[in-house]
């Protein structure tokens, strides 16, 4: 059995613990990385970060990348999208393909 | 190009043909695969951006209710509200093979069956928008949860292109020439040595000749003197 976790700041990730989520509110970029590498040592199968927290924790994203498990997902936090996770796609899609196919020089 | 360091021997030029065979086989597979990779890539790769929009469009609708729940209710008490969940959530993960790369697939079970009963508190101190936002995001969490599957899957989908993408090339533009090239350097190097080879017997064979024509004209000529 896997769990999923969330990190971010308190305002945007309470509304996740009551839907079942383990949640880790941090308030620093040390903080959230330390609750990463926690997470992704302990069983959790995805983990969602925030994108402001994302932003600051780009190498230690990557430390995962390549690994099945965990996945781990930028959503957008309380103060709206900030365009990480969709960046995140195009540049996969730019990695794989050369170019980038979807998104047309957006 | 350069050629390979290699003495041009025929037991080499052997071996090099068949390493030549091999690494066309090769070369044809990983293409295939390549091909292959990059068209269940793209399908993915679509639905993806689709999904990830369709979540943090409706993430954003669920904090709008949030922030408004948040703003009727002192932080205290929706803290206090949102402290002991009521639902959990546990997921089983799977595996799928896509073209050789393991891919995890998710299963989740939520504790509460209905969905009705999620609410881990009471009504009497919290506000309606709250149950909206906690409902909403009950509602999204399926999405999101094929949306991490999915951009797991286009994340590892993307590594194993780029190092297929890699074999292909160095067989392409590396491997492929430089055996040709030594094979070619070979074959040219064994057809001189057999050039020379038959010139030399042929030189041979004339001086041979020569000289027997030489101690046949000698004979004749003693033997017309002896007739004298």
């Amino acid at each position: 059995m896997y769990k999923i976790g969330v990190i971010g700041d308190k305002e945007s990730v309470w509304g996740f613990k009551a839907v079942g989520l383990h949640t880790q509110a941090c308030e620093s970029s040390e903080e959230a990385a330390n609750a990463l590498h926690r997470m992704a040592k302990e069983e959790y199968a995805i983990i969602y970060i925030t994108e402001s927290l994302c932003a600051e924790l780009t190498g230690d994203m990557d430390q995962y990348r390549s690994q099945p498990l965990p996945a781990i997902i930028p959503i957008p936090g309380r103060e709206g999208s900030l365009g990480i996770g969709m960046r995140n796609v195009k540049n996969a899609v730019e990695k794989a393909v050369g170019v980038d196919l979807l998104f047309g020089g957006e | 190009m350069a050629r390979l360091n290699v003495n041009p021997t025929r037991m080499v030029l052997s071996n090099l043909r068949k390493r030549l065979k091999t690494a066309t086989r090769g070369h044809k597979l990983m293409k295939d695969k390549r091909d292959e990779l990059m068209k269940r890539f793209l399908e993915l790769a679509r639905e993806t951006k689709e999904f990830r929009s369709q979540v943090e469009q409706q993430l954003s609708e669920i904090y709008g209710s949030f922030t408004i729940a948040s703003a009727v209710m002192s932080s205290q008490y929706m803290e206090e509200a949102l402290m002991f969940p009521k639902q959990g959530v546990a997921i089983e993960v799977g595996q799928k093979n896509v073209m050789s790369v393991n891919v995890p697939v998710f299963q989740f079970t939520t504790t509460t069956e209905d969905t009705a009963d999620i609410y881990p508190y009471g009504l009497a101190t919290t506000s309606g928008e709250l149950d909206s936002a906690i409902a909403g995001l009950a509602k999204v969490f399926p999405a999101m949860l094929s949306l991490a599957a999915s951009e797991k899957e286009l994340a590892l989908l993307a590594d194993e292109i780029e190092k297929t993408r890699r074999r292909v090339n160095a067989l392409e533009y590396v491997m492929i020439p430089q055996l040709e090239e030594t094979i070619r350097y070979i074959t040219m190097k064994l057809d001189e040595n057999e050039r020379g080879n038959q010139t030399r017997l042929m030189k041979v064979k004339d001086m041979m000749l020569q000289e027997s024509i030489e101690q046949k004209r000698m004979r004749d000529r003693e033997m017309e003197l002896q007739a004298q």
